[in-house]
């Protein structure tokens, strides 16, 4: 039989261990889950074991997440790393496979911290090898120890300008930064700079970014258009155009990003109300300000629930890990009220300055609604012309597109291509983003093998599946 | 004048097709994304061998359908470019047990005997079928080769229904959910969820499992029921499996699909692990080398079920010229249901008999 | 192409094979970054167009990075180096229908 604990974490980011820490301090059993090799999420990944020069490149909000890591490790919070989910179920049972063995167990209440990903960038030749996310580049840096040598960084937003810095300090300056943002972005922005000032820290590491580029002497391109990844089987160069010139740089590496976007896999399997968010350009749970989302056995905390950056995601996992212990009982509803209100306050002040970003750093239509021709499913090579013949052919929404062409049938079950296919939708049928809804996600989340699936089977029970 | 399909799933397209063939007037009204869709999520056979053990008029009608697949098939492709991926070297059942192989081989000799003799099919020892199938695994006891049996690809077959259906000047409008029809003789109008309304002088209702909503006003009873069934789909393999199974086949695209399960739950259609892990098994069973393959993923699909599993064909007895048509094998009978139906639909005398599948049988 | 960070200590190197070919990498190394390293980008091809792919999100969600060890498709990416690893690539691809 299953292990039941009073409370499952899916995710040990800083929502993850936030939350897990909290309710394990209320005295429930809590196991939290995550994928990766160590805690961490995707900002303090690897901090654990991270070498002490690899930490200094990486920076001092790289290095907080060890004390965060470190709380939790000495909290009660049984973790379970390399462990990866593949299927939720809407009572709290959570399947998972460490090292290709597959368990079940069961929580009162979940905590969904499963983060956010990279927003897909369909853009002319992005599936060739040697372009990948300016994420990844990150990741090869903190997990990995290695930086790419003349890499050309493409897109829009926040964390590209902090890898470039990263890469700068650690020796590998990019070759140049391609990037989409347009004067009128900014102008669009300017309404929201006044309420942002509250984040000005945040700010002012951001002017600090830009000017550590400058000293490096890394080239910018602003307001790039037309941006095609040149070469075939593998990348030779990025062409675009900008201050109406055509530009051509040459590179083997290209690392793409143009934001990221909540991870809703988990939450749309288990059929939990979403709602479309129009800054953000992506669909998000629904919940309450406590993380309750609309089934009451899960909550959701971090960048998951909508993009909030790290800081948020930690204040969002405590609060979240008290809403789940007053679901079952633990502390009363005041207790809660009462210990909610000042992380709800500080997260407010931590959220002024998102409207900000979202507007200073939008994805450009041309990534949001590709061309005819581009890639936009890369599993199945399905492209954004594809999506648009077969909304000519009455499809209304994304499972009718993907029964047609396999769009979103892949192993990586729609992640990527999932919110371009109801993009363009909404585009060709007039709809609006929530009636065009999503895919209908199904385990497993990620691909598990047949006999991991079958050393679940209930042994008294016999093949009945004729 | 036109007639009004309601439902765009294999059924109601299949008829379309075939009524645009005889020159009519087609609509198609088709409900919204999220609709139970048995035509998205079933197993892609054309499957005979043991289908109608008890009722001979039933496997004689798939025996048809499926005589007629392959034109069906070719004319598909030949007007849409779109290949169904149809595929007829005939079908393998596998089995792991004495007693249910036994079974199983006197029920369809049982049928051959009912049929005349004429319904093909081969018992083979473990020996015998490990020489057409290497990859069977020691479990496997023995199998029933035919070579009626056969399968498509369901959702290419529904594209190409979808094209086929406007390029022979049929309309289909998605997204209309009709919510009630006012049927007179020879005078039909649909109303739609915004309130447009659509008329016609006959009507087919092919809605699947959302016929019954619609059945009270054409005076259709509509037994039908939900019956949920679960599948499972690997990664794409390179080709190692000819022969489709009951429950184990390689689609086109490379994966092996492994079903479908039964389960009497109403309209759920959530998969399960207590029974996707079953199917697991049971491919690991049959093939050995399955088991580190990965599943890519599982769903489950709700059958339309009459309450002895045989297709429902109906006129209404409240209005002329208005149909009813519902099966739990749309893909076998797709066939069928575009070359020959037609001609039953449009009151023709050289219509083909299918009155044991009325809906008096029920109430007898 | 990669390079260690400045100022890491590459000492502890171990090797594994992809295929025949022998590759140098170091503890904590995932299999993609160990072939990233070693100039390696193209890992698989596409089972539709099969066009080369390559790593793409190094975080486990794009299975770009798939690869074939102990007999099942893994992610690279998510996968660990040890010493004496063997690493296949993946079948290419072929379609279900039978030439
Ligand atoms: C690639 C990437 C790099 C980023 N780098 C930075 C950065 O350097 N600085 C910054 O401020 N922000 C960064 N961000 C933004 C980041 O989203 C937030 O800063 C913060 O990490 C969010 O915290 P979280 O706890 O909500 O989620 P995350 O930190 O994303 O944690 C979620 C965790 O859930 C796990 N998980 C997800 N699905 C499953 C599953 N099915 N099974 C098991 N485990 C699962 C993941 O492995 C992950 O560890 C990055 C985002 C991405 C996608
Ligand atoms: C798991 C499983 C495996 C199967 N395997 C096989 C197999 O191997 N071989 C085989 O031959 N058969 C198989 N079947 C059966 C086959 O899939 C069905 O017989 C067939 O799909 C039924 O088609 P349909 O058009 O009647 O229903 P559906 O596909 O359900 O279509 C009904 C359509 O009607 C529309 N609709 C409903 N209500 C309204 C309304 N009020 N207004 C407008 N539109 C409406 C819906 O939007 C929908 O598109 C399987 C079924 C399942 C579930
Ligand atoms: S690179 Fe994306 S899953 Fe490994």
């Amino acid at each position: 039989m299953s292990d039941l604990f009073d409370i499952i974490v899916i995710g040990a980011g800083p929502a993850g261990m936030s939350a897990a820490t909290e309710a394990s301090r209320h005295g429930a059993s809590v196991c939290m889950l995550d994928e990766q090799q160590t805690a961490g999420g995707q900002i303090y990944r690897n901090v654990v074991h991270s070498p002490a020069a690899r930490s200094r490149i990486l920076g001092a909000d790289y290095r907080a997440g060890l004390l965060m890591t470190q709380n939790t490790n000495e909290s009660g919070v049984v973790h379970r790393t390399r462990a990866t989910v593949w299927k939720v179920d809407k009572d709290g049972s959570v399947a998972f496979t460490v090292d290709g063995q597959a368990e079940q167990i069961r929580g009162r209440h979940v905590i969904l911290a499963n983060g956010a990903m990279e927003r897909s960038v369909p853009i002319p030749g992005w599936t060739s090898p040697g372009v990948m996310t300016v994420g990844a580049a990150q990741i090869l840096m903190k997990s990995s120890g290695i930086v790419p040598v003349g890499a050309v960084l493409v897109g829009v937003g926040p964390l590209l300008y902090l890898v470039a810095t990263q890469l700068v300090a650690a020796g590998a300056p990019p070759k140049a930064l391609i990037e989409t943002q347009t004067k009128s972005d900014l102008i669009a922005a300017m309404p929201h700079f006044l309420p942002a000032l509250k984040g000005w820290k945040q700010l002012a590491k951001g002017m600090q970014m830009i000017a550590a580029l400058r000293w490096a002497g890394v080239p910018r391109f602003k307001g790039a258009t037309e941006i095609e990844i040149t070469g075939g089987a593998s990348v030779e160069g990025v062409r675009f155009r900008a201050q109406g010139r055509e530009k051509t740089i040459h590179t083997t590496t290209v690392f793409l990003h143009q934001g990221v976007v909540p991870n809703t896999q988990i939450t749309r399997s288990i059929g939990l109300d979403h709602e479309y968010n129009t800054a953000q350009h992506s669909f998000a749970p629904i919940t309450d300000d406590c993380g309750q989302s609309s089934n009451s056995v899960f909550s959701i905390a971090g960048d998951g629930a909508g993009i909030g950056g790290a800081k948020d995601a930690a204040l969002s996992g405590k609060i979240s890990a008290l809403n789940a212990l007053r679901q079952i009982g633990k502390i009363t509803q005041s207790t809660c009220d009462g210990m909610a209100k000042p992380l709800l306050k500080r997260r407010r002040a931590e959220l002024a300055i998102r409207p900000f970003l979202d507007a200073a750093y939008p994805p450009p239509a041309s990534v949001l609604r590709p061309a005819d021709d581009t890639i936009i499913c890369r599993c199945e090579d399905v492209r954004a012309g594809d999506i648009r013949r077969y909304a000519a052919l009455g499809c209304r929404g994304p499972n009718q597109t993907k029964a047609f062409g396999r769009s979103g049938m892949g192993p990586c079950q729609g992640r990527y291509c999932g919110l371009t296919v109801t993009e363009i939708l909404v585009e060709e049928t007039g709809q609006r983003h929530e009636k065009v809804g999503s895919y209908r996600i199904r385990a497993p989340l990620k691909p598990i093998t047949l006999k991991e699936l079958a050393s679940l089977a209930l042994p008294q029970e016999t093949d009945k599946s004729k | 004048m036109t007639t009004i399909v309601i439902g765009g799933g294999v059924v109601g397209l299949s008829l379309a097709y075939g009524l645009l063939k005889q020159g009519k007037d087609v609509i198609v009204l088709d409900g919204e994304d999220d609709d139970f869709r048995a035509s998205r999520g079933n197993f892609g056979l054309i499957w005979i061998q043991g289908k109608g053990a008890n009722a001979p008029h039933y496997a004689m009608w798939s025996r048809r359908s499926a005589s007629v697949w392959e034109g069906f098939a070719k004319d598909l492709f030949a007007e849409t470019g779109v290949d169904v991926a149809y595929q007829n070297a005939g079908g393998i059942d596998y089995f792991t047990d004495e007693d249910e192989l036994e079974t199983q081989v006197q029920s369809l000799t049982k049928l051959r005997g009912d049929l005349g003799g004429d319904y093909p099919f081969e018992i083979l020892d473990h020996v015998g079928l490990k020489a057409r199938v290497p990859e069977i695994g020691p479990k496997v006891i023995g199998g029933i080769y035919s070579l009626m049996d056969g399968h498509v690809n369901p959702l290419y077959l529904m594209r190409a229904l979808s094209i086929a259906v406007r390029q022979a000047g049929g309309q289909v409008k998605t997204g209309a959910r009709v919510v009630d029809v006012d049927a007179q003789d020879r005078d039909f109008t649909a109303i739609l969820a915004d309130g447009t309304k659509i008329t016609g002088d006959a009507l087919v209702l092919a809605a699947g499992l959302g016929a019954t909503d619609l059945s009270k006003s054409l005076g259709f009873a509509a037994p039908i029921r939900p019956q949920q069934g679960q599948i499972l789909i690997t990664e794409k393999l390179p080709f190692f499996l000819k022969y489709p199974s009951g429950t184990l086949r390689q689609v086109n695209e490379g994966g092996v699909q492994i079903g479908a399960s039964k389960a009497e739950v109403g309209f759920d259609d959530d998969e399960d692990i207590a029974t996707s892990a079953i199917l697991a098994q049971h491919a690991i069973d049959i093939f050995p080398h399955l088991e580190n393959v990965k599943l890519v993923r599982s769903w489950a699909a709700l059958r339309i079920m009459s309450p002895d599993g045989l297709p429902i064909y109906q006129r209404s007895p409240r209005a002329l010229g208005a149909s009813f048509v519902t099966c739990h094998s749309g893909i076998t009978l797709a066939a069928a249901h575009a070359c020959l139906m037609p001609d039953w639909l449009l009151e023709r005398n050289n219509a083909p008999d299918v009155s044991a599948f009325s809906e008096s049988r029920f109430h007898v | 192409m990669f390079k260690f960070i400045d100022g890491e200590d590459t000492q502890t190197s171990i090797s594994f094979l992809l295929e025949d070919q022998k590759i140098e990498a170091t503890e904590g190394m995932s299999v993609a970054a160990a072939l990233l390293a070693n100039g390696i980008t193209t890992f698989r091809q596409s089972a539709v167009s099969n066009e080369g792919r390559g790593p793409f999100c190094l975080m486990g969600t794009c299975y770009e990075c798939v690869v074939l060890i102990d007999g099942v498709h893994v992610q690279a990416c998510m996968t660990q180096v040890r010493a004496g690893l063997s690493v296949d690539r993946i079948p290419t691809a072929t379609t279900g229908i039978e030439e």
